[in-house]
Order: structure tokens, then C-alpha cells, then sequence
């Protein structure tokens, strides 16, 4: 994958401007990835902050780290964080907002404008979140359940709130953006079928944003209302039903989990292929089951309720169709694992954390089964082994997706590469750090560790201490890819227009793309993942 | 924890081994999926690794057969696992009828319990080993959960409403309770202990305290007190209707539904009357919420469950003169 | 494709007027589709509570008045009309008649929100000052039950009515309030000449925002007003 004599072009998205006004006036989808990818890392740099937080506390099982009150709030600001300001936005915000006009030869996104529109609300809204988080803290738990949250919390619930209102709007115009560009500007001969399966990801993740993040929206904004008018929508004292609010945060909070996964799951597949230098497996199965998860994953959220004194028959049919939903994603795990059958594997940065995915994105997965399932839920809903069924999908699944699409596409962004031995080590370390982190959280789980708790039993301490432990590693793991990126962007050896050989209309491109994309409106007559010929020497398709 | 095996708790319910088995399933099946896929990748990543810069593998687009297989075999499998854990919940929904009554109350930070004989504890259950234990559980404030890992049960407990959890305890010992459900600053310490003795020293137990007063006889005053007794008369000559025998039998409603009174409807019928209506009857009843707590609501559901149904003389429930 | 009629609206990203003019028309439709899960989540918690309270909600709707709601209705159904006229006129190049048009559907909303001013004073007035605040119909503290004729628990639920009616009538009103200036902004630019027939997609657009609020409020009505008011 050397790329011989590559020098930056001369002129590129980057190249022409580097004052503030060129940056926060930008209408360029691919300036605009870039202030996601700085605000979004820094969002995470502040999770991984509260995190810290609540892992030391639970070093020890008498809470003496830290008061209960601000252990609770650390536990909320990291679920937060995480949840509404780094998974959800992260790929589509950052490589999806780069790459689709690339990808299917577009000069921009459909709405150039409300994209730098949607960037300012979330920074708004983060700010506004931000503000409510470090001036007294909110501790209700990233779910908010009422009453506590309208009732008896003593923080800054209204505030909070308001500042996932607003940043739910760009996740709403970000989706809207994409469902318009994919429909209407594709280059010519790039049919539906001929759409990389990022792109098709992308797309049913934006469906699922345009549809889901309007409910958690109203329903937010209903619980700041009973905190500040004190009606009693969610009051069971003023005939509110809390477990309505339930219904109406999981209509949303459980697709927005496919919106967290599924553009990783685009990442994958546009990695596999070219580290494996083959067609994908299934393209049209692969293709379908991100739309199959995203239609039913809006059928399945009172799973999170089992236990909430719902009527036992409603329980089956939302039981049946979780189960039905995992259906989709094990034909992807499946069409991955045979697109690497006869083909030639190398094992570069992006396909390590390909690997991460598959192996731990499938233990996330699997364990889905053990708490879709209404026997084993009642036992294991509320406790640690939810914790490490999220982070497997989370952390094991979504972020290792995102630091290999990160590291696949690091050149093309920066025009630059980064040290692979660097890259090497630090997957190595995430690898060994997650699953010492969540592993053993699994066992806590089953043995009766509940979530969310301060102090505990002393005999939960020893596995507690382990993925103390093993968080510290992941810490370092991070810290790394955050360093060596950074210092290619300065350092780095020129890349190429296609260092890794890969097919994609994103690559026939200079690294960096010029700002209007293509010089002239690229035809496409090939079906994508064309690895039939051997590799060129200088990259071009 | 289990001495012999470290990665699950005690079993010290009749449910338990059922959950247990049925974790084991479902963790075997998975298992084995996990394992082939992690092998195959692997196998393929080793066996297939890059040998040459000029490698030209062949052009596979997919297999219809393979796509039909793992998609099915999957689904088969998980009806199994659907349909094994119906069955697991509607029996841990569904007590024996000779189950006897304890209620819950959680309230931040500490659970209130009460035996069927009045006794009343606070963050501890005394229960005797083999006997089919009812909880009717609700909260004072936020939700909370009530969690005996030991016997495999949790239930939310819902300001405003009652839910059921059962168990039948099989092994004598001190279990954890917890409550599952965030609810404010003192959640990890809203814990105890369900305590399972013999039936015999449970017996002495009871015996031990002083003479408590059941929730039946407790009920039985307020029903007085609060003038119950005025529109609910057993003669059916009151306002409201016969309580006399309804509880557990059907209660035809004013909308034409019917439904079976129970905990829910007796408490839901003294907090908000004019929910369901009997047929035959004006809505005229005031509604008692905020007068009585929840541990009065329990009392009056005690001693509407204890009223014995009318003798053969005085007309049956639900079909009183209207006025 | 070449850029031999390069239309001043053309933006630099599209093709053609014909590529610009589609993905602004299924970009409104998605922002559209994305306001009705938006408005869904009260519809929603309106039947779970209508099921639970049927007796408060009727009263809540008997008290209000149908008769206003009514002509509300209609005012906005004219509005509504003008609109599609506006979007008609700018189509055929006639564009102060558009003009004309969009100031009357801007007329037509004013009033409706201007009723809606009336509707809600009446409600809200009573619950400033300090006590009694009878008549007050604001949920919270000073809620008076006794207004709907009702007390004790159907009192209480009869706020959860008042809460939704508020909420979806607010957030209804609150989307003309936002739409008004648009339109505005639109036949500001259409006097200046803007739009022809070959484009006029703002106006189009604007027009499909206005039919989708009209759309909203046509199912409020009912829902609010008459449902169970006898």
C-alpha cells in the first residue's frame, strides 16, 4: 500500500483559506466534517472524563471515593455526553458528512447552508448542555425517568433538557440532508444497487433520525415543562401515568441505538472489502438489512419495560420482535466474515478494528438475545450485564468502527499518513482494555450488581477492581490514536489520491479532494467493490 | 455467592433453576455461534492473508443458499429461545392461589414491608422456606425496583399503581434485596435482606414481636372511620355497591366492559372512583386520594379481600338498586 | 447538463434548476414528515389519556368554546386557499398576484392567532395577581377545577386535558408564528421579481409548510373541541 512519490496537490478544500471566517462560514461538507470531528472529540475527551469519574469510584465497594451526589451526576454526565453528543452524531456528523457527496460523486450535500446549520445547533446545544452539566450537574440518569426527573430531582433538569432539545435538531437536519442527497444527486449510472454500503447505511441511520429524534424531542420538552409550570403530565399525584414517559423516551432512545451502530456497520463494509481486496458478500442483503433494522427497530422499545408491570401479552409481541430484529444483523456479521473466504487479507489499522467490530459487535449483539428474552430479562434488566451488553455494541462495535473508518480515511482527509505501527499498538490496547473494562461486567451483572450504584456489596470487588483496571488501559488506548493522528497532520507522509488501493469514487480524487469535489461529473458503469484486477501502481481506478 | 459456581448467584427460589437453565441455553447457542464466526474470521484471515501485491481473488457476489440458512436456522432457533422465555415469564406473572400476601411499599431511601398478619419490617422480609409468597408492590414517590437476585425476581415499583411479583423460597439462608431503579442520592443503599426460615421458626418469629395488628383489622377500621360504611352497606340498601365476596370474581362496569376486582381495581376505586364505574351505580363517590396513604390503601384492599360473600339471603355485588 | 441557461437561482451543487427544484420539494416533504412524529408524540399521550379520563376530557372539551374553533377552522381553511392560489399565480408569472395572495394568507393567519390571543386570555388572565384565581385553566398550582366543573380527581385529570390542549394548540400556533415571517420574506422577494415559471420553488415550498400546518390544526379541532363535548 505504499504510494510512490506522492506530494499534496497544489490546491485543495483546505488550501484555500485558513482564517476563522473560512471555517465558521464554511458551506463545504467537507470543512464541515471537520468541525464535527473537533467538536465531537472534544465531547468525547469530556465523557471519557465522567467515566473516569464513575470507574474510580467504583474501585472501592463503600462509595468513599466520592459522595453519592456526585457519583450519580458523574454516571449522568457521561451517559449524556456519550449517548446525545458523541455516538449520535459521530460517523454521519463527521466521515458520513465528508464522504457521501464523495462517494456518489456529488459536488455537496443537497442543503450546504443547513448543514453548517445543523452544525451551529449542536454546538448550541451542547453548550447549553454543557453549561447545565459543570454548574450543578444533573443527576437523573442519562433516561430521565419521572417522576424523579420532574418531581424530586434537585438539578438542572430544565436546563439539560433544553440543550438536548436543540441539539436534536441537527441530528434531524443532518438526516434530512442525507435522505435528500442520496435520492437526488447521485452521479449518473450510480443506481441504487451501485451505492457503496456506507452510503446505504447512512441512509437508514438518516431515516431513523428524521423519524425517531422528533419524539424524544416533544418529550424532552414535556419534562421541562413539568419542572418549570408544575402541570402533571408525568405525576401520578395530578394523574400523570410515568410509564407514558417511558414509552415516549424508548420510541426514540431505541432506534436511536441503530443510529449509533448502523454507519459503523457502513464503515465495515467499505473496510473489509478493500483489506480483503474482494466484492462484498451479499451486497443486496447487506444493502437491505440496514433498512430491515431500521423499520423494526421502531417496533421493539418497550423490551426496555419488561418489568415495568406492562401486561404480560404486550411483553411477547415486543419479545418476538426483538428477536426479529437481530435477524438482520447476524446476515451482516455472516456476509462479512464470507467476503474474507479466497480473498487477500492484510492486516493494516482500519482491518484490525474491522476485526474489533466483528468479534466484539457479535458478543454485544448476542447478549441482546439474553435480555430480549422475557425469562432471563426479569433477572438481568437493571444490572451490570445491560451496562456491558450496551458497551459491547457501543464501544466494542460503533467506536471501533469509527477509529478504522477514521484510520481508513486519514489520508484521504488529510492528504496525509499516519505511523501504522502506532496504529498497530494502539488497537492492540483497545482491544485488551475494553474487554477487561466489560467482561467482567457480564458476571457482575448475572451474580446481581445493579446499575447506577454508589456503594455495593463487598463481594462485587474484585471484578470491579479488574475493569477499573482494564478502563485504564482503554484510556491509554485512546489517548494514542488522538496523538499520532493529530501529529500527521503536520508530519505525515504524503498520501496519494489512493493509498490503500481501494475502488470508490472517493479515491479517484486528490487527498485532499479539491473543494468542488470533481472536476468534471464522474459516470459510473461499475458495480461497486470492483477488486477483480490486481492493483495499479499509483492507486487510479 | 454460590460456592461451587462463582458466576451465578444462589438458587434459593423455585424459579430460579428455570431462569438458570434457560441462561444456559440461550448462553450455549450463542456460544456456539460466537465461536464459529470467530474462528472462521480467523481461519480466513491467517489462511487467506495477503501473500502477493498481485493476488487476484476471484469475484464471489454471494449465495442465495447460504443467505436462506444463516437467516433461517437463526430465526428457528430464536423461536426457541422466544417461546422458552414466554413460558419462564408467564410463570413468574402467574402466583399459586395459595401464595400469601406481602406488601411493599419503596420510598426513598428504605422498603416498607408487611406481613399478612400485620407484622411490619423495614428493609427485611422474614418468609418461610416453601411457601408461595405474593408481593404487591408499589412506591410513595419516584419508581424504584425491588430485586432478589437469589430468586431470580424484580418488579418496578410504580408510584400511583400496584405490581405483582412472586416467589416460593427453597433454601433457608439471608439474601440480598435491592432496589433496581435509580432514585436519587441514597439508591445504592435502598437494600436488605430477604430472610428465609423454617416454617416453624418462622412461626416463632411471628409469634415473637408483640401482638401486631392485621392489615384486615386495621383495614376494617378505617373502612369505619372514613365512612365507607355509609354507601357500602352489605344489604345493598347503600349507595354504593356490595363489597361483600367481589374480590377476585368479575365486576361488570357502567362502560359494558368487565373486569376482575383485584389489588389494582379496589385501590384505583378508593383513588380514583370515577375510573370505573359498576353498573347500576351513579358516579357519585368521592375519590380519597391524598387522604389515605398507601399503607391504608393496603389495609382497606386486606379487609375488602377478607369480606366473605353475602349469605344467601341478601342480594350478590354489581347488581345493586341504583338511586 | 452544460450551463448554457444558468438561471440566477441556481445553486452551484446541482445540475440543474430541475435537480434543485426536487431536492427542495422532497426536503420539505422529509422536514414535514419529521414535524408529524414531532406533533405525534402529543397525539399520542392525548388517546393514552382521552382512554384513561374520558370524563375530565369531555368536560375540558365542552368547556371550550366550538363555535370559535370553528371559525378558526374556516379562517384557516381560507388561508390555506390563498396559499395554493399564491403558489398558483407565482407558477404562471403572475407574480403581484402572488403577492396579493401571500398577504393574505399572512392576513388570514394573523387572525387565527389573533383569536387564539382571545381564547387563551381568557384562560390565562385569571391565574395572575394573587388569589383566588378562579377561572384560571393553566395547569400548575393555580388550576380551578371548578371552571370544567369538576373537583377532587377528575379536577386533577381534567389539567392533564388542559396540559395537551395548551401544548398542541401552543406548538400549532408556534409553527404559524415561525411561518408567518417566512411567507413574508417570500413575497418580499417575489415583488422584487424573483420567481417565474421556470422557478418559483420558495413559494411552492412555503406552500407546502402552510398546508401541512392547516393540516395539523384540522385534526386538533375535532380532537379538542368536539370529541365527547356533548
Amino acid at each position: 500500500m505504499s504510494s510512490e512519490e506522492a506530494a499534496l496537490p497544489k490546491e485543495h478544500y483546505l488550501s484555500g483559506g485558513w482564517d476563522l471566517k473560512s471555517w465558521l462560514l464554511t458551506t463545504d461538507h467537507k470543512r464541515i466534517g471537520i468541525l464535527y470531528l473537533v467538536s465531537i472529540t472534544l465531547m468525547f475527551a469530556l465523557g471519557s472524563f465522567y467515566a473516569a469519574l464513575v470507574r474510580w469510584n467504583l474501585l472501592v465497594p463503600d462509595g468513599s471515593h466520592m459522595s453519592a451526589d456526585t457519583y450519580n451526576k458523574a454516571f449522568t454526565g457521561h451517559g449524556v455526553i456519550m449517548v446525545f453528543f458523541f455516538l449520535i452524531p459521530s460517523i454521519p456528523a463527521t466521515l458520513g458528512n465528508f464522504l457521501i457527496p464523495l462517494m456518489i460523486g456529488a459536488k455537496d450535500l443537497a442543503f450546504p447552508r443547513i448543514n453548517l446549520l445543523s452544525w451551529y445547533v449542536y454546538v448550541i446545544g451542547g453548550g447549553i448542555t454543557l453549561y447545565a452539566l459543570l454548574t450543578g450537574g444533573l443527576e437523573t440518569g442519562w433516561t430521565f425517568y419521572t417522576p424523579y426527573s420532574t418531581v424530586f430531582a434537585q438539578s438542572n433538569v430544565e436546563l439539560a433538557a433544553v440543550g438536548i432539545f436543540v441539539a436534536g435538531f441537527s441530528s434531524i437536519l443532518t438526516g434530512l440532508n442525507f435522505i435528500v442527497t442520496i435520492h437526488k444527486m447521485r452521479a449518473p449510472g450510480m443506481t441504487w444497487f451501485r451505492m457503496p454500503l456506507f452510503v446505504w447505511a447512512h441512509y437508514a441511520t438518516a431515516i431513523i433520525q428524521v423519524l425517531g429524534t422528533p419524539v424524544i424531542a416533544i418529550t424532552i420538552l414535556l419534562v421541562a415543562l413539568e419542572r418549570i409550570v408544575h402541570f402533571g403530565f408525568f405525576d401520578p399525584n395530578r394523574g400523570g401515568d410515568p410509564i407514558l414517559f417511558q414509552h415516549l423516551f424508548w420510541f426514540y432512545s431505541h432506534p436511536a441505538v441503530y443510529i449509533m451502530i448502523l454507519p459503523s456497520m457502513g464503515v465495515i463494509s467499505e473496510i473489509i472489502t478493500c483489506f480483503s481486496r474482494k466484492r462484498i458478500f451479499g451486497y443486496s442483503f447487506i444493502a437491505m438489512s440496514s433498512l430491515a433494522i431500521a423499520a423494526i427497530g421502531f417496533l421493539v422499545w418497550a423490551h426496555h419495560m419488561f418489568v415495568t408491570g406492562m401486561a404480560v401479552y404486550s411483553a411477547m409481541v415486543f419479545s418476538a420482535l426483538t428477536y426479529l430484529v437481530a435477524v438482520p444483523s447476524a446476515i451482516k456479521t455472516f456476509n462479512w466474515t464470507a467476503t474474507l473466504y479466497r480473498g487477500s487479507v492484510q492486516w493494516d489499522t482500519p482491518m484490525i478494528y474491522v476485526f474489533c467490530f466483528i468479534g466484539l459487535f457479535l458478543i454485544g449483539g448476542l447478549t441482546g438475545l439474553f435480555l430480549g428474552n422475557l425469562g432471563t430479562d426479569v433477572h438481568l434488566t437493571d444490572t451490570y450485564f445491560v451496562v456491558a451488553h450496551f458497551h459491547y455494541i457501543m464501544v466494542g462495535g460503533a467506536i471501533m468502527g469509527y477509529l478504522g473508518g477514521l484510520h481508513f480515511w486519514w489520508p484521504k482527509i488529510t492528504g496525509r499518513k499516519y505511523v501504522e505501527a502506532w496504529g498497530k499498538v494502539s488497537s492492540l490496547l483497545v482491544f485488551v482494555g475494553f474487554n477487561l473494562t466489560f467482561f467482567p461486567q457480564f458476571v457482575l451483572g448475572y451474580l446481581g450488581m445493579p446499575r447506577r450504584y454508589h456503594v455495593y456489596p463487598d463481594e462485587f470487588q474484585v471484578l470491579n477492581v479488574l475493569s477499573t483496571a482494564g478502563a485504564t488501559i482503554l484510556g491509554f488506548g485512546y489517548l494514542f490514536p488522538f496523538s499520532y493522528l493529530f501529529h500527521s497532520i503536520f508530519r505525515g507522509q504524503p498520501a496519494g489520491n489512493d493509498p490503500w488501493h481501494a475502488k470508490g469514487l472517493e479515491w479517484t480524487t486528490t487527498s485532499p479532494p479539491p473543494t468542488a469535489n470533481f472536476e468534471t461529473v464522474p459516470v459510473v458503469t461499475e458495480e461497486p467493490y470492483d477488486y477483480g484486477e490486481p492493483p495499479k501502481g499509483d492507486g487510479h481506478v | 455467592m454460590s460456592p461451587t459456581f462463582p458466576f451465578v448467584p444462589e438458587r434459593a427460589s423455585s424459579v430460579a433453576g428455570e431462569v438458570d437453565a434457560l441462561f444456559l441455553f440461550i448462553l450455549v447457542v450463542t456460544g456456539i455461534f460466537a465461536a464459529g464466526v470467530w474462528i472462521a474470521l480467523l481461519y480466513f484471515a491467517i489462511r487467506y492473508r495477503r501473500r502477493s501485491p498481485d493476488d487476484r481473488p476471484p469475484e464471489i457476489h454471494g449465495s442465495l443458499v447460504l443467505e436462506l440458512t444463516w437467516t433461517i436456522v437463526p430465526l428457528v432457533l430464536m423461536s426457541v429461545m422466544f417461546v422458552w422465555g414466554a413460558k419462564v415469564f408467564f410463570h413468574l406473572n402467574r402466583p399459586p392461589d395459595d401464595a400469601m400476601t406481602v406488601s411493599v411499599v419503596g420510598k426513598r431511601w428504605m422498603w416498607k414491608l408487611q406481613q399478612p398478619t400485620g407484622q411490619r419490617e423495614i428493609n427485611e422480609l422474614h418468609v418461610p422456606r416453601g411457601r408461595a409468597v405474593k408481593l404487591i408492590i408499589t412506591s410513595e414517590d419516584t419508581i424504584h425496583s425491588f430485586f432478589v437476585p437469589a430468586f431470580r425476581i424484580k418488579k418496578d415499583a410504580v408510584p400511583g399503581r400496584y405490581n405483582m411479583a412472586w416467589f416460593r423460597a427453597t433454601k433457608t439462608g439471608s439474601y440480598h434485596l435491592f432496589c433496581s431503579e435509580y432514585c436519587g442520592t441514597e439508591h445504592s443503599r435502598m437494600t436488605g435482606r430477604i430472610v428465609v426460615m423454617e416454617p416453624d421458626d418462622y412461626e416463632t418469629w411471628l409469634a415473637g414481636g408483640p401482638a401486631p395488628e392485621s392489615p384486615v383489622a386495621a383495614g376494617e377500621k378505617l373502612f369505619t372511620e372514613l365512612n365507607c360504611i355509609t354507601c357500602h352497606r352489605p344489604d345493598s340498601a347503600g349507595r354504593g355497591p356490595v363489597l361483600q365476596g367481589i374480590f377476585g370474581r368479575p365486576v361488570k362496569l357502567a362502560s359494558g366492559e368487565t373486569v376482575v376486582a383485584d389489588e389494582a381495581y379496589v385501590r384505583e376505586s378508593i383513588t380514583s372512583p370515577a375510573a370505573k364505574v359498576v353498573a347500576g351505580y351513579q358516579p357519585v363517590m368521592p375519590t380519597y386520594q391524598g387522604q389515605v396513604s398507601e399503607e391504608q390503601l393496603i389495609a382497606l384492599v386486606a379487609f375488602i379481600q377478607s369480606l366473605p360473600l353475602p349469605s344467601p339471603a341478601a342480594p350478590a355485588a354489581g347488581g345493586g338498586r341504583s338511586r | 447538463m452544460s450551463e448554457a441557461a444558468h438561471h440566477p437561482s441556481l445553486q452551484h451543487h446541482f445540475v440543474d434548476l430541475e435537480q434543485q427544484r426536487e431536492a427542495a420539494s422532497l426536503g420539505m416533504w422529509v422536514f414535514i414528515a419529521q414535524e408529524v412524529l414531532f406533533f405525534g408524540g402529543l397525539f399520542a399521550s392525548y388517546a393514552v389519556y382521552r382512554h384513561q379520563y374520558p370524563a375530565a376530557f369531555s368536560a375540558g372539551s365542552h368547556h371550550l368554546s366550538w363555535r370559535i374553533g370553528f371559525a378558526n377552522t374556516l379562517v384557516l381553511i381560507g388561508s390555506s386557499l390563498t396559499m395554493a392560489m399564491a403558489v398558483h399565480s407565482a407558477a404562471v408569472g403572475k407574480s403581484r398576484r402572488a403577492v396579493g395572495f401571500l398577504l393574505a394568507t399572512i392576513l388570514l393567519g394573523s387572525v387565527f392567532l389573533g383569536v387564539k390571543y382571545f381564547e387563551y386570555g381568557e384562560k390565562i388572565r385569571p391565574c395572575f395577581g394573587d388569589g383566588p384565581y378562579s377561572g384560571c385553566l393553566v395547569p400548575g398550582e393555580r388550576f380551578d377545577a371548578s371552571a370544567v366543573h369538576l373537583s377532587g380527581d377528575e379536577g386533577r385529570h381534567s389539567q392533564i386535558f388542559f396540559s395537551l390542549y395548551f401544548g398542541m394548540t401552543g406548538l400549532h400556533a408556534l409553527h404559524m408564528i415561525v411561518g408567518i415571517p417566512i411567507i413574508l420574506t417570500v413575497a418580499t422577494l417575489a415583488w422584487r421579481g424573483a420567481y417565474g415559471p421556470r422557478y418559483h420553488t420558495p413559494v411552492e415550498m412555503v406552500g407546502l409548510y402552510w398546508h401541512f400546518v392547516d393540516i395539523i390544526w384540522i385534526f386538533l379541532f375535532p380532537l379538542l373541541y368536539l370529541i365527547g363535548a356533548h
